[in-house]
């Protein structure tokens, strides 16, 4: 796009592949496989199903929190109360019915000092615990064999197991649950909470600053280069529950943080609400990288069941120099509703934004992010890959705005979509505002299928059909999956092809 | 090795093979030449297992399988190997992953032990120099912006990497200079053993003077019209293919 201070909008252009004759070798979906969809039997404390008031102090009070939270979260209960849910997404889904909705669900078991302390039904109900754990693969053992990485188990509505704690308290790095932190480190939540996504902000944001209960707290001190991964493995269990974690990360001046996420829930007819929020905050010289693998119930093949995820994601880059990378792989969800953002302030900040987004028989996504450029020679970076399949919808939706002082900002966006069959849909839709006369905006869009020549080439190898299909999908996802982390790239991959399954007949 | 009795095929519901019979035994180079619309890339396509040819009549027996029952990946296991005319791009798959993946399915289908990336990558570099390859090239996705070329030498390296037992060559000349057609046929030639069949299909004598074959055969109006020895395809060259018309007219 050639410097000048107009605004530009593409259009809107569905892309509905034609039928080709030879189009036999990629058949309709059928079931596939969701390895998470198991529930864990366990006693639990939960709150009666219904958004009021009462259930929003109920909340506050199981957590003991103080005043200043509480009216933190009634100021965001009034305001949700004037909010309408938002309509403009390109997602088709019942209307939620939140007074059906459990907003607390915790396992009755909490703070495990000793494990030899523990009654007959508490142990029986911790090891369950444990189990479902190791059955989803996540290391709850410092010593397990992914000990280079921190967890923090959140499961239903609190944080069950955070590892290597005393480990990270030596250089001076807070990761806990955010629960943990109010009451521990009052003066940060109270100083960051909201700073970056106010209650204000949405619907859902809001909604979430009101019923939130636990997620992760991450705090890095000035020139501290966190040791070791964290990672935060989210599980909805109870039935009919919703889950509305909140993660706070805070990167002080020159320190560094990778930080990843991960997401399941058991196989339900029902749909489950995950209304989420993150907030990054970056200072001089700091730098966020924030990966993500959602696996949550996708639904069966008919669209029965499945997780609605909307959630809010967004980095602040506040300091100089600073850099908040996003990385998404997004294969499970009904819906999605998702645009993970950098707010790019300090001058040279970057902001970089890798999806990879699946949508398999029903499952929907509207997903994508925004850039913001305020600070002068700020970068933006956007690779995004939606892969549509069955009947699923995939909606890229982006915007790039750059500000007055943005002087000499850049992005470069860079958005493919990939269609198998006949039926399934793929939009692009980005938002293109430009209000300094020196910012460069560069975007390219493309919309491809898997197609029979290259099928019958890779078969005519001695690939089989399904072996084909994921080498091409993968290659599709290429510049996305190195940029997570070694380990969870590998997951990334596996998740993918299991997600994939049945896609050829 | 490869049998074919009578095939018929029809594409779009148009007869394109009418009756072709043909053997191949292992060991031996056979040519198929024939003008345009002959039939030679439904041949190639049928043999290789591509859908969309429907097969109205005949058989083909593939080292004593009924060839026509397996799928196309099936065909590549037992050893059928097709080098395309026009090989497809496929970006972001690294040419290095991908015959990676397909080797190894090869190998696990005869009972062989799959190759680690170090075996892999040992043969890989061997094989290279066979086909005089850049390095480069080879590690790059596959056959994304590599020209005319460089995509028929890629077949080559693929064909001698997966050592099928029998190989066509669908017009393996077309779109290349001199120097790329002798590396070429240098590739195939280091190819040719006495267990291995080969059916090199070509508009244009040129190939074979590269790749000199025991017997020739003429493609015509989907039926093998006439075969010979490699003086053949000389006489074709010179003479073009109507005299053949010619012939066939009158003995009909």
């Amino acid at each position: 796009m050639s410097p000048s201070a107009t605004a530009t909008t593409l259009p809107t252009e569905p892309v509905t592949p034609a039928v080709t004759e030879t189009e036999a070798t990629i058949a309709e979906f059928t079931a596939r496989g969701y390895d998470a969809g198991f529930v864990t039997d366990i006693s639990t404390d939960t709150a009666p199903p219904g958004l009021r008031e009462d259930t929003v102090r109920f909340i506050s009070a199981k957590k003991n929190e103080p005043e200043w939270l509480l009216e933190y979260r009634l100021r965001a209960y009034r305001h949700f109360l004037t909010l309408a849910e938002p309509d403009w997404a390109h997602l088709n889904y019942d209307p939620i019915d939140l007074q059906d909705i459990t907003f607390y669900s915790a396992p009755k078991l909490k703070e495990i000092k000793n494990i030899d302390d523990l009654t007959p039904e508490e142990r029986a109900d911790y090891d369950e615990l444990i189990k479902t754990y190791e059955k989803l693969g996540v290391p709850l053992h410092e010593r397990s064999k992914l000990s280079g990485v921190a967890v923090d188990a959140v499961f239903d509505s609190v944080s069950v197991v955070t590892t290597f704690k005393e480990q990270l308290g030596k250089v001076g790095v807070i990761f806990c649950p955010l629960s943990e932190a109010v009451e521990n480190h009052p003066e940060l939540v109270k100083q960051y909470l909201g700073s970056v996504v106010p209650h204000t902000d949405n619907y859902f944001s809001a909604l979430n600053a009101a019923v939130f209960s636990d997620g992760s707290f991450v705090y890095i001190p000035k020139g501290v280069r966190c040791p070791m991964e964290l990672s935060t493995y989210f599980r909805i269990n109870a039935a009919k529950s919703g889950q509305f974690e909140r993660t706070l990360i805070i990167a002080e001046e020159g320190s560094y943080v990778s930080y990843l996420e991960g997401c399941t829930a058991p196989m339900r007819d029902e749909n489950q609400l995950h209304a989420a929020v993150v907030e990054l905050i970056a200072m001089d010289d700091a730098s966020i990288k924030y990966s993500t693998v959602q696996n949550w119930y996708p639904g069966d093949e008919n669209g029965v069941g499945g997780i609605y995820n909307f959630v809010t994601k967004r980095g602040a880059c506040r300091g100089k120099r600073s850099k908040i990378s996003w990385t998404q792989v997004e294969t499970g969800s009904a819906i999605t509703w998702k645009y993970p953002s950098c707010i790019l302030q300090g001058d040279d900040s970057v902001g970089e934004f890798y999806s990879v987004a699946l949508s398999n028989n029903r499952q929907q996504a509207d997903t994508g992010t925004k850039m913001v450029h305020i600070g002068a020679n700020t970068r933006s970076t956007i690779v995004s890959k939606g892969i549509s399949a069955g009947h699923g919808q995939q909606t890229y939706r982006g915007q790039v705005k750059m500000l007055k002082g943005a002087k000499g900002a850049r992005n470069y966006t860079q958005c493919d979509s990939l269609l198998m069959g006949d039926t399934a849909i793929a939009d692009t839709v980005p938002y293109i505002e430009v209000n300094n006369s020196s910012a460069q905006v560069e975007h390219e869009a493309s919309t491809s299928k898997i197609n029979d020549d290259q099928l019958f080439y890779l078969m005519q190898r001695g690939l089989s059909a399904e072996d084909a299909v994921n080498l091409i999908v993968n290659g599709f996802c290429k510049d996305v999956f190195r940029e997570l982390p070694m380990e969870f790239a590998v997951e990334a991959q596996k998740l993918l092809e299991v997600s994939l399954e049945g896609a050829v007949g | 090795m490869l049998e074919i009795k009578n095939l018929k095929v029809k594409v779009g519901g148009k007869d394109i093979l009418r009756g072709l019979t043909l053997d191949v035994p292992a060991g031996e180079v056979h040519a198929i030449m024939g003008p345009n619309g002959s039939g030679k890339s439904t041949l190639s396509y049928v043999l290789a297992g591509r859908e969309g040819y429907d097969v109205t009549g005949g058989e083909v027996s593939f080292d004593g399988k009924d060839l026509l029952e397996m799928e196309a990946d099936e065909r590549a296991r037992e050893g059928m190997f097709l080098a395309f005319q026009y090989p497809v791009e496929v970006p972001g798959v690294s040419n290095k992953v991908f015959l990676k993946h397909a080797l190894n399915s090869i190998r696990k289908h005869r009972g062989q032990e799959e190759l680690d990336a170090v075996g892999f990558l040992k043969l890989f570099r061997s094989k290279l120099k066979t086909v005089k390859m850049d390095k480069k090239l080879a590690g790059r996705e596959l056959n994304s912006g590599f020209s005319g070329g460089e995509k028929k030498r890629n077949e080559i390296l693929q064909m001698a990497m997966l050592e099928p037992k029998f190989a066509i060559l669908d017009e393996t000349d077309s779109g290349l200079d001199i120097d790329a057609l002798k590396a070429v046929s240098d590739g195939v030639n280091a190819l040719r053993d006495e267990n291995r069949g080969m059916l090199v299909i070509t508009h244009y004598q040129r190939l074979l003077d590269y790749i000199v074959p025991d017997r020739v055969h003429v493609l015509l109006d989907g039926r093998i019209v006439k075969s010979g020895g490699k003086e053949l395809a000389l006489e074709l060259e010179e003479r073009g293919y109507d005299w053949i018309r010619a012939e066939q007219g009158g003995a009909n």
